[in-house]
């Protein structure tokens, strides 16, 4: 195979549990927005220029209630911060890209594609050419779904063969993955508690950014701390 | 397509895509400080668990404690085969098929 279709199979293949997931999700979204009074094109245009599917959810609810230009665009800006602490995690393994292609592959960061790029790029067997297939293989199983849902076919029956869970079982399977030591499951124990109590707190979903920053901040702290005194209990003991 | 609603999409995807670029521009090609690279290095699995555990045990808007719910009792297993296969097609499947099997009993 040529290396560009290596890179093409590679990243499709990496790709298909996000896009498994995305069809019942971009087709519920298409049938929503349609009710909504979204035409295929508005719909088209949309995921196209936004590609984020819970800010999608609400900016169509929100439309439906009559809310205001400026108070849905400022709700997807505190809907999608989030994508901010993952595009820094990411941007660490990029170190001789051009921004060019960074800034094509930003465009592309969702939750899953991230947790699926960030796996891959951890093993060291990943680069930004199959990111970059990979984000783009997602972004159109997304137009295209939510297009389809935007001609009125839900084509598949709520609940049908479990797909509903293939997102949440691929976050399953990927947050397994970061268990590499006792400072990963720390934090994600932490992070996960916090995100729980927060969501129940507060509206909206800012409690994912306050609860995976407050989480990786006390496990950074932490480890400093350990670090800072088992080098000085050396140092006492020699 | 009204005005309004183009001007709304091309709002919508500025704020969203600009969060999502701004760290590729700004700490992409450099040097970080080592305290930002361990605090970075933390950030997946608390944004991994973040995400998934409310989905698995809360429900509704506002949301509320749910434990009895199938996204629950399908992550147990999920989870033991991911743990034990570290295989991610193999728990996807497997998650919707404990999905499929845990809608039935609720």
């Amino acid at each position: 195979m040529s290396k560009l279709k290596t890179i093409i199979f590679d990243g499709v293949a990496a790709a298909w549990p996000i896009c498994l997931g995305y069809i019942p999700i971009g087709l519920a979204f298409g049938v929503l927005a349609q009710k909504a009074g979204l035409g295929p094109l508005e719909i088209f245009f949309m995921s196209l220029l936004v590609f984020a599917g819970s800010s999608q959810f609400i900016a169509v609810s929100m439309l439906d209630c009559g809310a205001a230009l400026t108070s849905i665009i400022l709700t997807t800006f505190t809907v999608n911060l989030r994508h901010l602490l993952m595009s820094s995690a990411l941007a660490v393994y990029f170190t001789k890209s051009s921004r060019k292609k960074l800034s094509l592959l930003a465009y592309g960061v969702t939750d899953e594609s991230f947790a699926v790029n960030y796996s891959r790029l951890k093993t060291g067997k990943w680069d930004i050419e199959r990111s970059l297939v990979l984000n783009h293989s997602a972004n159109m199983i997304w137009i295209i779904s939510t297009v389809a849902g935007g001609f009125g076919g839900q084509f598949i029956p709520a609940g049908a063969f479990g797909i509903d869970y293939a997102l949440p079982a691929m976050f399953i399977c990927l947050l397994v993955f970061q268990f590499n030591g006792r400072k990963y499951l720390f934090v994600a124990m932490l992070a996960g508690a916090l995100a729980v109590l927060l969501s129940l707190a507060l509206p909206g979903n800012m409690y994912v950014v306050m609860a995976s920053m407050l989480a990786a901040t006390c496990g950074t702290v932490l480890k400093r701390f350990f670090e800072k005194s088992s080098v000085k209990r050396k140092v006492n003991d020699q | 397509m009204t005005n309004e609603y183009i001007l709304m999409v091309i709002g919508m995807g500025l704020v969203t895509f600009i969060p999502r670029w701004a760290p590729f521009f700004f700490l992409s090609n450099r040097k970080l400080p080592e305290w930002l690279v361990e605090w970075l290095d933390l950030i997946p699995a608390a944004i991994l668990s973040a995400l998934l555990l409310p989905a698995l045990i809360t429900t509704g808007d506002p949301r509320r404690l749910m434990l009895m719910q199938p996204e629950l009792l399908a992550a147990i297993p999920t989870f033991i085969f991911a743990l034990k296969t570290r295989s991610l097609g193999g728990t996807v499947v497997v998650g919707m098929f404990m999905y499929w099997l845990s809608c039935k009993l609720f």
